[in-house]
């Protein structure tokens, strides 16, 4: 799975209206270890600026990361 | 090239009418630019629209000449220009280059859009189709959330604080409840802004802009013609349209609008100006973040002084370089499509006086920052007196 560290993240408490079930949820842009940046949201702990983290899935083309490893 | 005036203006107020369709604002605004230019509609040789999701929001398509015969202007191009919430600075840009060019004489556009007959989520949808659906979009962003990434990073780059993005809407807020065509004639408190609900972190609900019905037109000619129409003719000093991705994970660096960059380095070439010339502004603060990035990538202050810029008082109306007099998006009110013309029309009110109690004294060279999405089209208009 990918890592990478978190280059920016916002948690959402006012969504679009296929995700209003989800509030409040976190996304993140993901600098990836190999290079390129993806954005992906959140599960498990908040996660910041610089964290470390790491892709768990992948649900409908969207990635998932959590902190760690 | 030629030179090009502005010589008719007309604007509805901005603001949530349940009685009023998309067509009839977008003519209550054409209606008032041809009077105020003293143009009719036989006159008009190409007509514009600035729109952004009619189709969406209201169900229909095919818009500019369903607005251009209802305003009796017939048989001449019509065509609907949009870019997210830069449509009808775009329009304008197209409407400016017509003219410019020589292909016609008397060109009118329109910047229009009907939002509050959808619920908030479904208008959140809506927008988030500017964004790149492919990606970012499906995560679950909106657009308050991409620019809450924005401001979090220059938070963390330049030391940036919630107390300065605050500011921004206080400052818009003060100025709009001077504004009698204003969705939200409000004065806030720094407190109260600081507190007020979360929309996506860091930014609550006085970061965002408002969802608004409304309407605006300008009229242009070259301006060697526009003594025979108006006699307070505005010109067109200089103008650019820029581009970049829609998605920020494509960026190297969010904190600045490289297309806000390079359409405001086009355009003050073109005007023969630098930003410290720049007397006043309308910024696009669709979120109070988008106000302080504009104000550094154009210039007025260095890269990353944005906030205390915004914070320290130099961007209020009593300040050396006023922004958003006329209530700003935050304030004023942001129908997505008629967001642009919207600021053309605040600039064209200040150089020609005509702002009441928003009038500030140093009016004679403005300049207007329409941006689309986050940040993937740029408008920057700069105009000053004939």
């Amino acid at each position: 799975m990918r890592t990478g560290t978190v280059y920016t993240e916002t948690v959402i408490y006012s969504a679009p209206e296929a995700f209003v079930n989800d509030v409040p949820y976190q996304t993140a842009i993901v600098t990836l270890e190999g290079g390129g940046r993806v954005t992906c949201r959140i599960v498990g702990d908040r996660v910041a600026i610089d964290d470390r983290v790491v892709e768990v899935e992948e649900r409908d083309g969207v990635p998932f990361f959590r902190k760690g490893p | 090239m030629r030179d090009v005036a502005v010589i008719g203006v007309g604007k509805t107020p901005f603001g949530a009418f349940p009685d009023r369709d998309l067509r009839s604002l977008a003519v209550e605004a054409g209606e008032k630019a041809l009077k105020n230019g003293r143009v009719t509609p036989e006159q008009i040789e190409s007509f514009y629209l600035g729109n952004f999701a009619g189709p969406s929001f209201v169900g229909q398509n095919h818009l500019a000449p369903y607005v251009s015969t209802a305003l009796g202007i017939q048989d001449v191009p019509a065509t609907r220009i949009e870019a997210a919430c830069a449509s009808s600075g775009s329009a304008f840009y197209h409407a400016w280059s017509e003219v410019s060019s020589g292909v016609n004489d008397i060109v009118m556009v329109v910047g229009v859009e009907k939002m509050t007959s959808q619920p908030t989520a479904r208008v959140s949808q809506i927008l988030a189709e500017a964004g790149d659906c492919s990606g970012e979009m499906r995560a679950g962003n909106t657009f308050a959330s991409l620019f809450a990434m924005i401001a979090r990073r220059h938070m963390h780059d330049f030391g940036t604080l919630k107390e300065h993005l605050s500011s921004v809407a206080v400052k818009n807020h003060a100025n709009g409840a001077l504004n009698p065509d204003a969705h939200m004639r409000k004065v806030i408190t720094l407190e109260q802004a600081m507190k007020a609900k979360p929309i996506a972190e860091p930014l609550n609900l006085y970061d965002c802009s408002l969802i608004s019905d409304g309407a605006a037109a300008a009229i242009l000619v070259p301006l060697e013609r526009a003594r025979e129409f108006s006699g307070k003719p505005v010109r067109v000093l200089g103008i650019a349209q820029a581009s970049d991705y829609l998605a920020l994970d494509q960026k190297d660096d969010i904190t600045t609008f490289p297309a806000v960059r390079r359409a405001g380095g086009k355009a003050y070439r073109m005007a023969g100006v630098t930003a410290q010339d720049i007397q006043f502004a309308e910024l696009h603060d669709c979120f109070t973040i988008a106000e302080i990035v504009a104000t550094e990538d154009l210039g007025f202050v260095e890269r990353g002084r944005g906030g205390p810029y915004a914070f320290e008082g130099h961007t209020a109306r009593t300040g050396e370089r006023p922004v958003n007099t006329s209530g700003g998006l935050k304030a004023k009110g942001h129908p997505v499509g008629a967001t642009g013309v919207g600021q053309i029309f605040d600039l064209v009110q200040q150089i020609r006086c005509e702002a009441g109690e928003r009038q500030i004294p140093r009016h004679s060279l403005g300049l207007a920052e329409n941006l689309g999405g986050s940040g993937a089209t740029c408008v920057v208009t700069i105009l000053g007196e004939a």
